[in-house]
Formats: C-alpha cells, structure tokens, sequence
C-alpha cells in the first residue's frame, strides 16, 4: 500500500485538476456557458458576462452563488434547498428582477446599518426546521443569524440609506466611522445592483422584446408624430405620448445602469463607443432602427422568462455569430476567461497545497520516502496550476503578472512556492514541501480576501500604466518579499519541531540552517535590486530617486533588515537560533511593508476589509513574537536536540 | 598602539558597529513613515533623515531635545563605519570583489542621497492651455519681491527669501534705496475683511492698498502635501529721511502695491519664489482620457511648445507620464491636471547629482551578483562531493 502512496496521491490530484479543466458544462437545459462568455465593457475592459456576475456577486454577497433556503410558513427555514450559479443570477437580475430581489445577497455586518434598515438582531435570528440543525448552530457549526438581506428587505429605506451615504461621502475616507463605512459600501453595492437591473431592459416590463418590436414598427410615424405635435400640426397624439414616454424610460435605464452592452455600431475600432443598452435605445429616434445587440439581449431576456432554452440556446449562437467577424479575438480572450473563471485553478492550488502540507508534516512522523513524496507531487501539481492561472491571467490582461495588491498575493506564493521546489529537490526531507504548503495556502486565502473588492483584473492608474516598470520592479521586489516569507516560514519550522517534536536531529536542523541562510542572500539580492528598480520609476516618473514615502520605506526596512541578518551572521553575532529568530522577525517586517503600509493612519475608525486585515496582520505579528519567545526557550527545554 | 586608541578603532571597524546601526536605521524608517499621517512627506524628510538628531519637544515646553539619532548621524556613522573597516582589513582577493563594489556602490549611495537632498529643489509650473512661462515657482519657499518698474519695458527684481523676513533682522540691499525691516511675520494666516473682525488689534501696516482693510490671524504651520501655507508680514520700509511707511503683504495677495519713491517706481508682493529660466515653455494642449465604462484615469499628456531666449530651441515637447522632459538640467513631469479648464502642472526639478544613484545601484547590484553567486557555487561544489558518494 505505502509503495504506491506517492502514485495514488498524483493520480487523484491530476483526476481533481483535470475534473476542474473539463469545460465548463450547463447544468441544465440553458446554455448559460454561452450566455457567461458574451463580452461587455465594464471598467474599461472588454470582459465575459460570467467575470461581470462573479465579481459583482463577490462585491455585493462575498461569495460566488445564491443559496436559497425554503421559509416554512411558521417562519422556521430548511437551509441550502437550492444553489444558484453566477451566470444564473446574473439572468434573473437582468430579466427577472422582481425574482432576483426576493435572494438574500446584500451583507450586512454593521448592528448600526441594521438599525437604520429597521431591523434587529434578534430579526435576524435564523430558525431552523430541522432540529438537528438548532443544536449544530449552538455549537456554532451552523450559522445563527442571517448575514445577507435581500433587496426587498432594503427598498423600504433607500431613502434613508441615499440620504445617510451622501453625508458619509465628504469625510475624508480615514476619517469615517465603522457606521459610515458600511452605509457607503451597500450604497455602492445597491448602485451596483440597480446598474445591472437596468442593463438590459427597463425593469417592470414583463414583454420588453415585444414592446421593442413595437416599438420598431412605430418608430417612422412615431418620431413624425412628435414632431408634428412639436410643431402644433395635426398628429396621432397617442402615438407621439407612446414614443415620448418610451423615450423618458429609456433615458431613465440610461442613466441607471454604467454597464457598456452594446458594441459600437460600424466598423468602429474606438472603444470608448460602446454604450449601455439604454444609450443605444435613445439612438434609435436618430437611426430608425432598434440595435440589433439591444433586440438580441431582449430576445434572450424573453426566453428566460418564458422558459423556453429552445429560443435561449440558438439566440445566443446567431448574436454571437454576429459579434464574431468584428471581434474575433476580443470572443476568443472572453472564451479564456470564462473557462479560466469556471477552472478555478487557484481555489483548486489552495486544497491541494493543504493536502501536500498536511502529507509532508505527516511524513516526518511515518513513511518519511513515501510520504514525503506524495507530498511533493502535490506540490508540484498545485504550483503548476497557479502557474497557468497566472500566465492566463497575464495573457488576458496583456501585462506582467503583478499589477495589485491581489496579484501580488498570487505572485508572492508563486515566488515562494517555486524556491521551496528547487530546495526540496536539493534536501528530499519535506521541509521544502512544509513551506510549500503552507505558504501557497496562505498566500491564496489572502488573495481570496483581497478579490472580495470586485474585478481583480482592474485597468492601471495612468502613473502605474507602465509593462516594463510593472514587469521589472514590481516583479523583482515581489520576489524579494516571496523569498524573505519562505525564509521566515523555514525559521518557523526549525523552532516549531525543535521545540514541540523529537524529529529535528542534527543533519536536518543543519540543512535548515543553510537554507534560511542561503534563502537570505537571495532575499537580500532581489529585495535591493527590486527597491534600486523603484527609486529608478521614480526618478523617471517623478524627478526624485528616493522621496522616502511610505511604500518605498517598507521596501527599503526589507533591504535593510536583511542585510542586517546577513552582517550579524558574518560577524559571529548570532548562531543557529539566532539566524532563525531573525528570520521569523522578517515576517513581521514583511508583513508590515506588504500590507501595514496602506493602513497607515488607519486606526479603529476602518471598517471592513482593512479593518479586519489590521486585526489579521496584528494577531500574525503577535503570533511571531511569541514563537520568537518561544525559541528563545533554554535548550534543555527543546524537545530535540536531547542527548 | 594605546590601548584607548585600539579600542577606538576595534569600534569603529567592528560589524557590531554595523548591525547596532542598520538596527537603529529600521527603527528611524518606520518611525518616520509612521509619523507621516501627522507630518507630511517633506517634514518628515527634515524631521528624521535631513538632520542629525530627531528632535521632540519635552512636554509642556517649547524646548527641542534629541530623542534619537536622525539620519546623517546613523548615515554618516555608517560611512565611517565601512571606510574604517575597509581600510583596516584591505587585503586585496578577487573573492572580495563583490563586497567591496557592493560596499563602494552602498557609500556612493549615501553621498548621492546626501547630495540631493542639499541640492535638489522642486518648483512647479501651474499654466492653461495658450499661456507661457518663463519661470517656474516653488512649491514651498517664499519671497519679498521688490520690483523697481520705472522703465516700463524691463522689470528690476530684488528678491528676498522668507527666511531672511522670518528672522525679522533689516535687511539692506544695494540696489534698494531704502531698508526693509520686517515688524511682524506669520509663517502661515488666515485674512479676513476688518469690517468682518470689530475686535481685531490695530493694524501697523500704515499705507499701501490693504493696510487698513485686512486682519492676518496667524494659523498652525501645514506640512501636507496638498496644502500650502499662506504667510503673510507687516514689511516697514526706511530710507536716509525716515520711515516710508509699513505696507501688509500675503501670498493670499495676488495683486502687487505700488509707490513711489526716490524718483523711481516700485512693486512689493511676498509671492512664491520664481526660478526664471533662459527658455519660455507655452502650453499648448492638455490630454486626459479615461477608460470606457470607468473613472480610471488613463492617461494625462501636456503638449507644450519650448523657445530658448538664445533661439537655438524651438519645438513642440509632449510632456506624460513616466516621459519627463530634460532640458538644460531641470526635469519637466506632468504633475496634476484639470481637463475641464485646460489646466496643466508640471513639477519641475533640478538635481545635479541625479545619475549617481544609477552608478550606486549597478555597482551593489553587480556586487552582489558576484557575491552570491560566488556563495552559491561553493555549496554547489559541497553538495556535489556530498551526493557524489552515494551514487558511486
């Protein structure tokens, strides 16, 4: 059985993988793949439908899908009855809106926000009908409460909700309270919700195909009728009130949604022509016609309501025939994507980096060979796969592989991961695995948190909008942070399994010791040349070498400190703990220059994500200080290192 | 050698000495970034990195007092740190070559930061689209400008620096006929109408265009960015026959106050000081896009035209992002915009020293390269004759 450990455990990681890489099937008679891959212009890129619903679900929900739990007519629920996709959601929104505002999506966290929606916690409180589930939520394994409120829940007081954001929008956003915070960011989130209701249709319509045929055929003798009434002339004056009124409601979808449908009319390569559905409907009094893409996105819109896939499925076939001969390969990267989205392969990285994690530490306890490479494998599997997530992502956005803090998570863990690899394949005793493992998990759950924001494939600020600074500089410091982590993680090791194992003997702890060591050069390396790229972009860019501003300085304390490792190790000054208590303290500087520095001046007064990463990055650096107490532990009390 | 004399040099040559110091320098730069919510860039850059000591007041005092090492002395300690032990330990090896290009680019480094930051001044050039410049103004120094306007075709500028006001000591110049004595100096102050202050103290400005209607209170000194203070003085002017009166100037005063004097006309202003160059550069075009669907700004261009007095230059520059302009030594960026009102600023710097920092930074680099690799090769070799055995 051990023999064949190693094998079983590749084969049920490609299997897992290769599951993931199939494309991408529709669960039911809808082909909602083909409704995902369509492109529209959000943010000032051309992107799938499938990127505009998961983001914008992330953004509003915090999570990917709708779950739709059964009310009892007591008021008791069954949780989880029915999971919604993206893509699916993202119809019901722009169709069926008065469906998609029963979905409990919005988040609410702030009690505060919650009063001022005229609820309370106790409102909240979830009742279950399955008994079972009551004593699972009192151990906590079920949820207790409802985080998400559904649009109907707010209507009633966005009023109060507009009127409180305007107040929160002037001060300055350090300044704001937690309330304040959290109005702004539903309000964002409700702008966002009500874009996309007006993207496609004007909401309320039950027949809006049927209304734009209409409206088609009226449109000559119509746009003539109001202007024989324009003129005081004879007119059919139910004819001009149609047009008119219809004309108010497009103006009114216009102004409601930002979200670019509609591709520019001719042969127009100008991508700021494209325009919203509402934009293209108010063109047609000046052409005459109905825009095709508006009639196309109308039909499937009907199709969908009606449930009729017979309809869906070939519209969505003929309409993207049509965008096929003007943007082939604009299809051909939204295609990427989709499948890239629905691939998964960093969620997919994340699972198997924990299962290596969890082999390798097993390994020093039993079947050290066997184990140790099974755990080795998976890393290599899972390295490989963020590997070609990155590399699509890059491809897809046409830059270097970091361009924001999300990427720079990606990247970091991709840094570390692949210098773990060169020394597992050097010492064989899983330690590079150990590290492995854990930073690529941990790096992925931060990039996690950071994609809650929205698109995580943003266009760049003019000042940063620069291929061979992102590539060099930016590239070149990452690696430098990635290196001085896994130097730290490796310290974490030797004092974890000196302390609390017998397992780390003399051969391994030496091993240890060069790695952090030689991991330390190369950190010291890439993290001066990396800080010397920036103060270059920034002479370039802003006429100074060095301004010592916040970013730059993080850089620079990463140099330093590790150059301070490298003397005190030269100069006899520390030995083996002391190198490893140095490098553990290397996270926190690490930590600190990665993330520390945009919470600068943010203090209690934050709300949300950064609020919470203070709280993460605080409890990181205690967790650091302690094992650096604990290292410094006599070694009489080691559990290694005994005669 | 004495024994105090030896002991002198082992601490000054020791890498106890070096780590004591990076140690403190980390402890200075995360100081100073975290006291940059307060104190802004440029004071922070005075308060710790442009002295010797930072200094902080003893609570319930105006006394300064050192409360740790700022950054010429760690800076500077540690450049006597790595030439003293350079100089004790040479021994000339082609394996130290990496530490020693790595150490020389590292003083070249310092020199180079040192320099520019006693050389290098910042101005800005704030115009609209059709307007031209012939000089450029700082972004946070100030000037009593005196300007004898007699021949209407050529100005005759003296101008004196704000600190020279600030000290409020006269200051005589041989062009002026008159001193300039300065009676009372705000670093920064809010104006307001007299008529709106019924209780505000007399004024000791007694003639020119605003002494009587204007009340300057003072208001605390700004380090922000974004923010510029405002200072404003009572400027008394005497001549060999007495006192020609005391005028009141502000930047907040855009206008110049005339008088007449010895025969001649004059204009007082305290405005921001000027950098006139030899050159005229006029703005032509501002362009600022955005990405579709977005308010992501996606780029900002200033399209300007550059005349040199001597004739020599005459041609159409397109200032943007990460392209700055170099000419004659001073660096035009595109700094801010306003596309509505076709406004452009350009921050224009001089640094003679600007390409040090580049040889400093090949030299470490390369330094290092060597060092390293020399490192990784020996335990290369190492490991080979480890492996070696086994698969034998």
């Amino acid at each position: 059985m051990k023999r064949w450990l190693p094998l079983l455990a590749l084969i049920c990681g490609l299997g897992f993988l290769g599951f993931k890489l199939l494309p991408p099937r529709n669960g039911g008679a809808f082909d909602l793949v083909g409704f995902g891959r369509l492109p529209v212009m959000a943010n000032g890129r051309i992107k799938p439908l499938d990127t505009l619903a998961r983001s914008s679900l992330l953004q509003i929900a915090n999570r990917q899908i709708v779950i739709i739990d059964d009310v009892l007519p007591d008021g008791r629920i069954k949780p989880d009855v029915q999971e919604i996709g993206p893509d699916e959601w993202l119809l019901d929104v722009f169709y069926h809106p008065e469906l998609a505002d029963t979905y409990r999506i919005f988040v609410i966290d702030s009690p505060d926000l919650l009063t001022l929606l005229g609820k309370n916690e106790g409102d909240l409180a979830i009742r279950y009908a399955n008994p079972a589930f009551s004593a699972m939520a009192v151990m906590d394994m079920m949820p207790t409460h409802q985080r998400r409120l559904a649009f109907n829940d707010i209507a009633p007081h966005l009023a109060e909700i507009e009127a409180q954001a305007k107040l929160a929008q002037p001060v300055d956003d350090k300044a704001r309270t937690p309330f304040q915070g959290a109005v702004l960011q539903l309000y964002g989130n409700l702008v966002l919700y009500r874009s996309l209701e007006n993207a496609m249709a004007v909401p309320g319509t039950a027949d809006f195909l049927g209304d734009l045929l209409r409206f088609q055929k009226d449109l000559p003798a119509g746009v003539a009728a109001v202007r024989a009434k324009q003129a005081n002339q004879p007119h059919d004056e139910a004819l001009a009130q149609g047009m008119i009124t219809r004309g108010q409601r497009f103006m009114a979808m216009a102004e409601a949604s930002t979200l670019l449908t509609i591709p520019p009319a001719e042969e127009s390569a100008d991508a700021n022509a494209w325009r919203t559905s509402g934009q293209a409907l108010l063109e047609s009094f000046q052409t005459g016609a109905v825009d095709s893409g508006v009639l196309a996105y109308a039909g499937l819109g009907m199709a969908w309501r009606n449930n009729r896939p017979d309809q869906f499925n070939p519209l969505i076939g003929l309409y993207r025939a049509e965008l096929a001969h003007r943007y082939a390969r604009q299809l051909t990267k939204t295609a990427t994507e989709a499948r890239f989205n629905a691939a998964e392969p960093f969620y997919v990285s994340m699972l198997l980096y924990a299962t290596a994690f969890a082999l390798a530490v097993f390994s020093w306890l039993k079947w050290p060979e066997e184990m140790g490479r099974a755990a080795f494998r998976l890393v290599g599997l899972a390295w490989a796969a963020t590997t070609t997530g990155i590399i699509t992502r890059m491809f897809i956005e046409g830059r270097p592989p970091v361009t924001n803090l999300y990427s720079s998570a990606l990247f970091v863990g991709w840094g570390a991961v692949a210098l773990c690899i060169v020394l597992e394949f050097i010492y064989r005793n899983a330690i590079g695995s150990v590290a492995a493992g854990m930073i690529g998990f941990c790096t992925l759950l931060i990039a996690h948190h950071l994609s809650l924001g929205g698109d995580t494939m943003e266009m760049m600020r003019a000042v940063l909008d620069s291929n061979f600074w992102l590539a060099t500089h930016v590239v070149v410091v990452t690696t430098g942070y990635a290196s001085t982590f896994l130097a730290g993680f490796l310290a974490l090791i030797y004092v974890i399994r000196g302390v609390a194992t017998r397992s780390l003997d003399k051969k391994t702890a030496d091993a240890l010791v060069r790695m952090v060591y030689g991991i330390i050069c190369f950190a010291t390396l890439f993290s001066f040349i990396g800080t010397m790229l920036g103060g270059i972009w920034a002479d370039q860019s802003w006429g100074r070498f060095w301004g010592w501003d916040p970013k730059e300085n993080g850089a620079l304390i990463i140099v330093v400190w590790n150059a301070l490792i490298l003397h005190a190790r030269w100069g006899g000054m520390v030995k083996a703990r002391g190198l490893m208590c140095l490098a553990i303290f290397g996270n926190i500087v690490t930590s600190w220059s990665w993330f520390g520095v945009n919470m600068l001046g943010i203090g209690l007064h934050s709300y949300g994500f950064t609020a919470a990463a203070f709280q993460w990055l605080s409890i990181f650096i205690a967790s650091q200080l302690l094992i650096i107490g604990v290292a410094n532990l006599p070694l009489a009390k080691w559990r290694s290192f005994k005669a | 050698m004495s024994d105090l004399l030896r002991q002198f040099r082992d601490f000054f040559v020791s890498l106890k000495l070096t780590v004591v110091l990076l140690a403190l320098g980390i402890i200075l730069i995360f100081w100073a970034t975290l006291a940059q919510t307060d104190l802004g860039v440029w004071g922070v850059q005075q308060k710790f990195f442009h002295s010797f000591f930072v200094l902080e007041r003893i609570p319930g005092t105006e006394i300064p007092a050192p409360v740790f090492p700022g950054g010429y002395f760690i800076g500077g300690l540690l450049m006597i740190n790595l030439v003293a032990a350079h100089v004790y330990r040479f021994k000339y090896s082609a394996r130290k070559t990496g530490i020693w290009l790595t150490h020389f680019g590292l003083m070249l480094l310092l020199v180079g930061e040192l320099l520019s930051g006693l050389w290098q001044q910042d101005y800005q050039m704030n115009f609209k689209e059709g307007e031209t410049r012939n000089y450029a103004e700082s972004f946070r120094d100030n000037e009593l400008a005196i300007i004898d306007v007699t021949d209407p075709k050529t100005d005759d500028v003296v101008a004196i620096p704000e600190e020279l006001i600030a000290k409020g000591d006269p200051i005589q110049h041989p062009k002026l006929p008159f001193r300039v004595v300065p009676k009372l100096y705000y670093p920064n102050a809010n104006l307001q109408l007299r008529s709106n202050v019924p209780n505000a103290p007399p004024s000791l400005a007694t003639v020119g265009t605003f002494a009587q209607q204007i009340v300057a209170t003072p208001a605390p000194v700004t380090y922000k960015e974004d923010e510029r203070n405002l200072p404003a003085a009572d400027i008394e002017l005497v001549g060999p026959e007495g006192s020609l009166g005391t005028f009141f100037v502000s930047t907040e005063l855009p206008m110049p106050q005339h008088f007449d004097y010895a025969g001649r006309s004059w204009k007082i202003i305290l405005r921001v000081k000027r950098a006139y160059t030899p050159y005229a550069v006029t703005l032509q075009k501002v362009t600022n896009d955005i990405f579709p669907g977005s308010d992501i700004p996606k780029n900002f261009a200033s399209r300007v035209r550059l005349q040199s007095e001597d004739g020599r230059d005459n041609r159409e520059v397109v200032i943007y992002m990460n392209n700055p302009l170099r000419y004659r030594g001073l660096t035009y960026f595109q700094y801010q915009m306003d596309k509505a009102s076709g406004q452009s600023v350009l921050q224009v710097v001089s640094n003679p020293s600007w390409q040090m920092p580049y040889l400093a930074c090949a030299m470490m680099a390369l330094g290092l390269v060597i060092q390293f690799g020399i490192h990784l090769a020996g335990f290369a070799r190492r490991r080979h004759a480890v492996v070696q055995p086994d698969h034998a």
